[in-house]
């Protein structure tokens, strides 16, 4: 290894801007394999569905008033994310920070929201080792509000990082792809509404 | 504190399972104090566990498939051994123990042989095959590599501690549920697929990207060769198909361990939803196995015909077709349990469909071998003895492909003796002849040809006295799995296919043979123009073994045989004027250390140590962290020392040593006239 001179400088700055796009790339075909996993489990949760095994049934557990809270959280938290973004193209920072911070308050809100809707569920014994319709139903709300957890997180990491390092190209990248995730979350959430919730209450 | 693991986990119950944890334990040992003895463990730690250099992924990863393959061969050797003596009698091995090794016996030759070696084959030639210097994710690569490791760990363990699955390798439920299976078992073999097939879902991710955005100026993608053509596709299956494992496996889990009622029999559960989940990923998973292997023996046969690939667009197109089509055959895999006729119909046609492409292929071959001058290397042979027995695979595929055929020769020997006519000769011997074609770009020196030829005539002969017979004994209404019998007129047969997996012992010796013959003619066999067999693709145009870097100037390539096409113009050893820096991936321990933590949550989470779950899963994430906060992971290789490496590679190659080029010059050149076929 030798020692960092202008040059070498430059030339990883030039290897940087390659591999940040083959990045973004592969960040596209990870999401992919995501959709595949979340495709199966709604999947699973079609054929399910109906199999509540004589206990409580999708019209006893949902409460769409509580869901369409949630939906609304997830989806203000996508639109607060692209303000970051928006922010972070005009190279502000400060604004980036705080929308990130708003979008992190969100997605908490969100989680919570869904942590008192499961603890509902389980205290009224509808837990998912109830029947299939409840085991389909948790893992995959359960696999979108884990995402959720690791998006926080990934914002967290994300605000620290422009705090310290201000937007580095790569830190501008890694915002980028931390913001596919979290859209992407949003476009889940919007499948289990459609295909979990709405016809569950019907 | 350590949750259901006590002193009973350890393997008294059988002599036999007492003598391979033995061995196993014995084994490691050995390998630890060998280790320290040479004083390696730094130079093992620097220059290769922490590596991401994707050549060195991919040797470690073929030896990881190597000491697999042994595991996984005792198995079978066991199972046939039982099978030889069972009639009317115990054997010698307890029922348990059988089906924890036909259990073993599948999932190792799947997941941890084929998948390691042909990922390993990958990373050792793709990137080169394409003038890349490395790999697009090479941390990422190093994440699957370890991924992979902790869950072949994972089922060595088992044989220590506690028991392996007795669900055989597909662990249908109900049977797989904790109902059933209230042990430890089918949890080991759980964990080992979700923590492997995840690493392998991140290999297929990096390769797609890789060869879609780090090829060579002018490697068009109708120029790339075969063997990335079908690493292409099979990084596309891997992509779409492994996600469908961890979810079965997931949930699979959930229902073992937290009462969940996916595939219970009560409770609103589902059996059959498994069988479609399982297939969904298990039927693609066999092309992932068999395309890279038909990329290889594209290659070979290329190059030991000394002719260009005949109908290259026609063994691209088929190889793409055959990708599409896989995953729209899944459910021949459980045609007898009860779909309705024209459900059966659609999958049986789709089935049988794939023999076209899979014909057009054998015919390119075919092609390129008529007329050549065919050179009878052990790869080439290994070629040769691969599209005989194939076809034959093939027809009785084709059979199965019925639905009315194959209610009778559903879960026989007879369907056994198919998917190992595909997978032995349509998979390994691939690998192994790409183990032969390749050794020498990745050590720099030849593998000994006579043991070579050896090792392919004991596999070839033991592969039809072990399986031909369990064709007729499907016919004779032989079930699989069986631990014993009480049809005397099984036995012979039996006792023929023991025989067969004898061979196939001795033809492992044979390349153990091989590898050690090889290393000690070290200094006869060195490949010093880095090109041994007068190859026509990129990879051999580095030295052997490649710099780091592989090329020091990235080539500009103008025909699908770019190597050969560049030793014709003589512009394939021309130093360059000018040499540039070049950056490179730094070393990280993370990736071993991200390998031994799934392996530490796959473990906790068998034996239902909570605690130690939530520390390897909190500690995953800090090292996700740390890597996602990382700015500083390449470093820069100045010109000056490229420019010594190569003028010190160049001076070693004298004109006696390179290959006469003049009888490869086509005609056209000849005459001034365009070539047909070549962009210019």
């Amino acid at each position: 290894m030798t020692e960092l001179s202008a040059g070498n400088t430059l030339l990883l700055e030039e290897e940087e801007k390659t591999s940040l796009e083959a990045r973004e790339f592969g960040f596209w075909i990870y999401l992919m394999t995501d959709a595949v996993i979340f495709a199966l489990l709604f999947a699973t949760y079609a054929v399910l569905a109906n199999n509540s095994a004589a206990g409580p049934t999708s019209q006893d557990v949902f409460e769409l008033s509580h869901t369409a809270g949630e939906t609304a959280l997830l989806l203000l938290s996508s639109l607060t994310f692209g303000f970051a973004t928006i922010a972070m193209t005009l190279g502000r920072s400060g604004r980036v920070v705080f929308w990130l911070i708003i979008t992190l308050l969100l997605g908490i809100c969100f989680l919570a929201m869904e942590f008192v809707e499961f603890q509902g569920m389980l205290e009224k014994g509808a837990g998912p080792e109830v029947s299939g319709f409840l085991s389909a139903f948790f893992t995959l709300v359960g696999t979108h509000g884990l995402h959720v957890a690791f998006g926080a997180l990934g914002i967290c990491v994300m605000i620290g990082q422009v705090l310290i390092k201000g937007l580095t190209l790569p830190v501008r990248s890694r915002l980028v792809r931390l913001g596919l995730f979290w859209h992407f979350l949003d476009i889940v959430w919007i499948g289990i509404f459609s295909v979990v919730y709405l016809p569950g209450v019907m | 504190m350590l949750g259901r693991l006590t002193i009973e986990a350890l393997p008294f119950y059988s002599w036999v399972a007492m003598g391979g944890a033995f061995v196993t334990v014995a084994g490691g040992v050995a390998v630890f104090l060998l280790i320290t003895y040479l004083r390696a463990w730094k130079v093992l730690w620097t220059d290769w566990l922490t590596s991401v250099d994707h050549k060195k992924i991919g040797i470690m990863y073929v030896v990881l498939a190597l000491v697999m393959l042994v595991r996984g061969f005792v198995d079978a050797l066991m199972m046939r051994a039982q099978q030889a003596i069972a009639l009317n009698s115990e054997g010698y091995l307890p029922p348990e123990h059988f089906e924890q090794i036909f259990s073993s016996h599948g999932t190792i030759m799947i997941f941890f042989v084929a998948m390691p070696f042909l990922t390993g084959l990958i990373n050792i030639i793709v990137p080169q095959q394409i003038g890349a210097r490395d790999v697009a994710f090479p941390f990422l690569n190093s994440v699957s590599l370890w991924m992979t490791a902790a869950g072949a760990a994972l089922v060595l363990v088992s044989l220590v501690v506690g028991k392996f699955s007795q669900a055989g390798w597909t662990g249908y439920p109900p049977y797989a549920g904790i109902e059933y299976s209230p042990g430890v078992g089918v949890d080991y073999w759980l964990w080992a697929l979700i923590v492997s097939g995840v690493g392998s879902t991140l290999s297929g991710i990096n390769f797609i990207v890789t060869i879609v955005k780090n090829r060579c100026p002018g490697m068009t993608f109708m120029r790339m060769p075969m063997f990335t053509w079908t690493t292409l596709c099979i990084s596309i299956l891997i992509a779409f198909a492994f996600p469908a494992l961890t979810v079965v496996a997931a949930q699979l889990t959930l229902d073992r361990t937290l009462g969940f009622h996916f595939f219970t029999n009560g409770d609103g559960g589902n059996m059959m939803m498994y069988a479609n989940l399982l297939w969904i990923w298990g039927h693609p998973e066999v092309y992932i196995l068999i395309l890279p292997a038909f990329g290889i023996f594209s290659e070979v046969v290329a190059t030991f015909s000394r002719k260009r690939l005949f109908g290259y667009p026609s063994l691209v197109y088929a190889t793409a077709c055959i990708a599409l089509l896989s995953f729209t055959v899944w459910l021949h895999h459980f045609f007898t349990m009860g779909s309705s006729a024209n459900v059966n119909a659609v999958f049986g046609i789709a089935t049988m469909i794939i023999a076209v492409p899979t014909g057009v292929k054998i015919f390119d071959w075919l092609f390129t071998m008529f007329r050549g001058r065919i050179e009878f290397h052990p790869s080439m042979v290994f070629t040769i003895g691969f599209m005989v027995t194939f076809v034959i695979g093939g027809v009785t595929g084709v059979l199965l492909a019925l639905p009315p055929a194959d209610y009778l020769m559903h879960n026989s020997t007879f369907l056994v003796a198919h998917f190992h006519n595909m997978l032995i000769p349509g998979a390994l011997f691939g690998y192994f002849a790409g183990l032969n074609y390749w050794f020498p770009k990745a050590f720099g020196f030849k593998l000994d040809r006579k043991w070579g030829i050896r090792s392919f005539w004991f596999w070839l002969i033991g592969f039809y006295l072990a399986f031909m017979p369990l064709y007729v004994l499907g016919f004779m209404g032989m079930s699989r799995r069986m631990e014993h019998y009480a049809d005397p007129n099984w036995q012979p047969y039996l006792v023929v296919a023991a025989l067969g997996a004898i061979c196939v012992m001795i033809g492992i010796a044979c390349i153990a043979i091989q590898l050690i013959v090889s290393a000690r003619n070290w200094g006869s066999s060195r490949d010093i123009t880095g090109d041994p067999w007068n190859g026509r693709t990129l990879e051999w145009a580095t030295s052997s073994p490649p710099a780091p870097y592989n090329f020091a100037i990235i080539p500009d390539v103008r025909d699908i045989d770019a190597f050969h096409d560049m030793k014709i113009r003589g512009t394939a050893y021309a130093p360059s004027a000018q040499y540039q820096d070049i950056v490179m991936p730094k070393s990280t321990p993370l990736g071993p250390i991200l390998g031994a933590l799934a392996f530490g949550l796959g473990f906790a989470f068998v034996w239902y140590i909570w605690w130690l779950v939530a520390l390897c899963f909190v500690l995953s994430l800090v090292c996700v962290g740390i890597r996602a906060c990382d700015d500083n992971s390449d470093f820069v290789l100045s010109a000056a020392d490229v420019e010594k490496i190569e003028r010190a590679r160049l001076a070693q190659i004298s004109s006696a040593d390179l290959h006469d080029m003049r009888d490869f010059v086509p005609l056209g050149e000849a005459s001034g006239e365009a070539l047909p076929g070549r962009v210019m």
